[in-house]
């Protein structure tokens, strides 16, 4: 009864993480308000005003102000507001036209051609020419004729073979993509910067086209931005944002207990807890893959009956009850549920919790009594490092011994995962928004590899999720895609942690997107006093 | 003159193997600059056009030696991270921990002398008694703590200073001052426990020597004695202590610049160990070596000033 309770617990969870569009809204509504509608769950009218500055903390300098350059993850969620690329994510995970007003993907997948919208200039004041897109465009696909090692070439787009810019009759310009070979889901990595030609000095003061422009940077300091007046969207309501740049959480925690920071978005859930007096906590996802990564090259990860044991062995609830206070939604594959209609939520129970299940298959692998395995955990991130030590208790029950080997980011990054030395390893893995984007590492080929999962069936559909046009056929491809990664227990998957925002309760506004960004132009004060 | 030219040849050899040691110690460590600053993304194409460009991929005595000639000339080349020249990283970062290390040396100077020679002129006394019970205990008290504490009580309670509002220098030099006093007292409190200590067994053992009771049977008032002819010569250990702390205060005080969010040269160290980037570290650590062996001369001369009988040779 109680398991029937936990299950159906976690289906409500999946159901209401697709609505989970911005914060604190009641989760009985149906209403979506629009113009970052969301409102903090207290009962009172409220009308958005604008003007106004607040301070949002965040826990990592920025790697550069250049957006071709910046690679962080850290960096991209502040720039968001500052640049915008041919399209944009909305809330709800669409791709929306941006400094193109109109996208067109030819049928065979092996064109797109982008109208430019009317009417968009740079924060210098100089409109965007056909020529900023196409160079922008190429800077960061690598297709420049000299190619700066620094900027970050988007791999994704090396089957462009051409850029080009023309006119239609009614003079609009218009940008034409052309491909080597046909991709459908391009889209998702078109979101990069449109910055003018021949602005050297993007690194020191960057422009762009978003609803805020750049201010001033300090280093390991703050990142400041201003209302940007001259916006072809909806125009952002604050005047002023400052991303102060905190040391870690625990400092940024004692900013913001003493009034300095006004919105604060990586709480853990016990601190967030502590700070119900004067913040509103929005729940909300942190758009990862965490899970026990298996890897297929190591005994005895190579034997299937080993994976699904291990799936069988870990029981996941427990540790979202255990490590973030219940909150958070199960995943059962290598997909979470950002990524609405692709998202196969069928899988989330294919494994359930069952240890007589688990022994029998281990006891058919070979080894009833168990064995000894490593969990490999980067350091830095506690809330792996408490998911791992669950998981070290739960394995015990059948007899597997795993221990903890705590390894700092850097050496994780290069003998982890790239040198792909470990047996298993917890970290979340983030996406993009094209449904390829967090599938593309199981390919048999991927140098991204990292479990050296090897599937030629896999391999075979994905190469034809890709290239579909028929929207309905790529969303079965893609389920089918997730069922094979479920079926052959590739990994333990565990769940899309989530994400707890601390935002002053004299603002509203807050959204959350299903990629990694601070969309602070929807944040507004809120004009009434609360009604008690 | 030769003991200067034995002084500085010193100096650069210290510094040459310190340079060499950290280098070495980078290829001991596992991690790759170039994997670190790509992320989990990169292809290996990538990753290797990125190692190529930063110049990973040459043999170690060649990467060494292009790093060290650069550095002869003050060029510590371009962060991996950042892709900006490190000597404009490393300034960026100087008024902070500068600053830091001034206001916690005059806070130790200007509280720790007077009060290290009352202790001793009135040893035993009440006075005393509770300067010394307080520092013994404050001596135990880890900075770091003592950050966190002063944060609670001064930040968050009485609302002295805006936690984590380290205001620029060159914006606000006021309002600068204001918030540095506080992460000072956390580096400098310890210390003064430790330097009255110092101080006040330094002059109590001098007291018993001849020579004051000449001075004093001279008919010196007792603060003449203490003065013009203890303080001096009890300040010899005290100044070496003082080099010690002058030199880890000035070489970042890593935790103190975590707990207080200062932005200076210990919390650049850190993110730059974290993510391999090499020529920030080597930049920092040259600094943090530079600094100690500086002071360490420093204070050779001033043992000269303070006591003649110490010739340099």
């Amino acid at each position: 009864m109680k398991k029937h309770g936990k299950i159906l617990l976690a289906l409500l969870l999946i159901l209401g993480i697709s609505m989970l569009g911005g914060c604190g809204k009641n989760e009985n509504s149906s209403d979506d308000q629009e113009k970052g509608g969301a409102d903090n769950g207290v009962t009172a009218t409220k009308n958005p005003s604008y003007g106004g500055s607040i301070v949002v903390g965040i826990t990592q300098d920025l790697d550069s102000l250049d957006p071709h350059k910046a690679k962080a993850a850290g960096t991209e969620e502040v720039l968001f507001n500052i640049f915008e690329g041919i399209v944009k994510p909305d809330k709800d995970g669409n791709l929306v036209p941006a400094v193109a007003s109109d996208v067109a993907i030819s049928e065979d997948g092996m064109s797109y051609t982008f109208t430019l919208r009317d009417g968009v200039k740079f924060h210098n004041g100089t409109p965007v020419t056909a020529e900023d897109v196409v160079y922008s465009l190429k800077r960061y696909a690598g297709l420049l004729e000299t190619v700066d090692p620094e900027v970050k070439v988007t791999s994704a787009l090396s089957c462009i073979s051409d850029i080009t810019a023309s006119e239609d009759e009614s003079g609009k310009s218009k940008i034409t993509l052309t491909l080597s070979e046909a991709n459908t889901e391009l889209l998702g990595y078109l979101t990069g910067a449109i910055i003018p030609k021949d602005y050297d000095k993007q690194a020191d003061a960057p422009v762009g086209t978003g609803p805020f422009r750049f201010v001033s940077y300090t280093p390991l300091q703050s990142f400041v931005m201003e209302k940007n007046p001259d916006y072809y969207g909806d125009a952002a309501y604050l005047d002023k944002v400052t991303f102060k740049i905190s040391a870690d959480v625990d400092a940024a925690f004692l900013e913001l207990l003493a009034g300095g920071i006004d919105v604060f978005p990586y709480l853990t859930s016990e601190q967030a807890s502590q700070l119900t007096e004067k913040f509103n906590i929005c729940v909300g996802t942190t758009n990862l893959v965490q899970a026990l990564f298996l890897n297929h090259a190591e005994k005895p990860f190579d034997d299937i009956r080993v994976r699904q044991a291990m799936c069988h062995a870990i029981n996941r609830q427990e540790i979202l009850d255990m490590v973030a206070d219940g909150k958070g939604s199960l995943i059962g594959s290598g997909m979470f549920a950002g990524f609405a209609k692709y998202f196969n939520a069928d899988l989330v129970n294919t494994y359930n919790y069952d240890i007589e299940k688990a022994k029998e298959l281990l006891t058919a692998a070979g080894y009833p009594d168990g064995f000894e395995m490593t969990i490999t955990v980067p350091s830095n991130y506690q809330f792996h490092v408490d998911t791992a030590q669950v998981i070290v208790e739960q394995l015990k029950k059948v007899g597997v011994q795993a221990k903890i080997q705590l390894v700092e980011w850097g050496t994780w990054l290069s003998d982890t995962y790239r040198g792909r030395q470990f047996q298993t390893t917890i970290v979340g893995l983030d996406a993009n928004l094209a449904p390829s984007d967090v599938l593309k590492r199981y390919r048999s080929t991927a140098s991204s590899n990292f479990l050296t999962y090897n599937n030629a069936e896999f391999d075979e559909i994905f190469a034809l999720a890709v290239a579909e046009a028929d929207d309905a056929k790529k969303v079965a491809y893609y389920k089918q895609l997730q069922e094979i990664l479920t079926n052959d227990a590739a990994s333990v998957y565990i769940q899309d942690p989530a994400s707890y925002v601390a935002v002053s309760k004299k603002l509203s506004g807050y959204t959350f997107y299903p990629v990694y960004v601070q969309d602070m132009s929807k944040i507004y004060y809120i004009e009434t006093e609360q009604a008690k | 003159m030769r003991y200067y030219v034995k002084k500085i040849v010193s100096l650069i050899m210290v510094l040459f193997l310190i340079m060499l040691l950290t280098f070495i110690a980078f290829q001991v460590i596992p991690g790759d600059g170039a994997i670190s600053r790509l992320g989990v993304d990169a292809t290996d194409e990538e990753v290797e056009a990125l190692r190529e460009a930063l110049g990973l991929n040459r043999s170690l005595p060649e990467r060494f030696f292009s790093f060290l000639g650069g550095a002869v000339h003050g060029d510590f080349g371009k962060s991996y991270q950042y892709s900006k020249p490190v000597s404009e990283l490393l300034t960026a970062r100087l008024p902070a921990t500068v600053g830091l290390a001034a206001i916690s040396i005059i806070l130790i100077l200007v509280i720790s002398v007077p009060l290290g020679l009352l202790c001793s002129r009135k040893e035993g006394g009440a006075a005393d008694r509770a300067v010394t019970i307080l520092t013994q205990t404050l001596m135990a008290v880890p900075a770091f703590f003592l950050g966190i504490i002063i944060t609670l009580v001064f930040g968050l309670i009485l609302k002295w200073f805006q936690i984590g509002g380290y205001i620029d220098p060159k914006v606000n030099f006021t309002g600068f001052l204001q918030y540095m006093i506080f992460p000072a007292a956390a580096v400098a409190v310890p210390k003064i426990a430790m330097t009255v200590k110092f101080l006040k067994t330094s002059v109590l053992r001098e007291l018993k020597l001849d020579y004051v009771r000449t001075a004093r049977s001279k008919g010196n008032t007792e603060r003449v004695v203490l003065w013009r002819h203890v303080l001096k010569n009890a300040l010899i250990p005290v100044i070496t202590f003082m080099g010690m702390v002058i030199a880890d205060v000035l070489a970042g005080s890593i935790v103190i610049e975590q707990v207080f969010n200062l932005p200076g040269v210990g919390r650049l160290l850190v993110v730059a160990i974290g993510n391999r980037d090499y020529p920030v570290v080597e930049a920092v650590v040259v600094y943090i070596a530079a600094v100690v062996l500086i002071v360490n001369f420093i204070v050779d001369l001033l043992y000269q000033k303070v006591d003649p009988r110490v010739r340099m040779r």
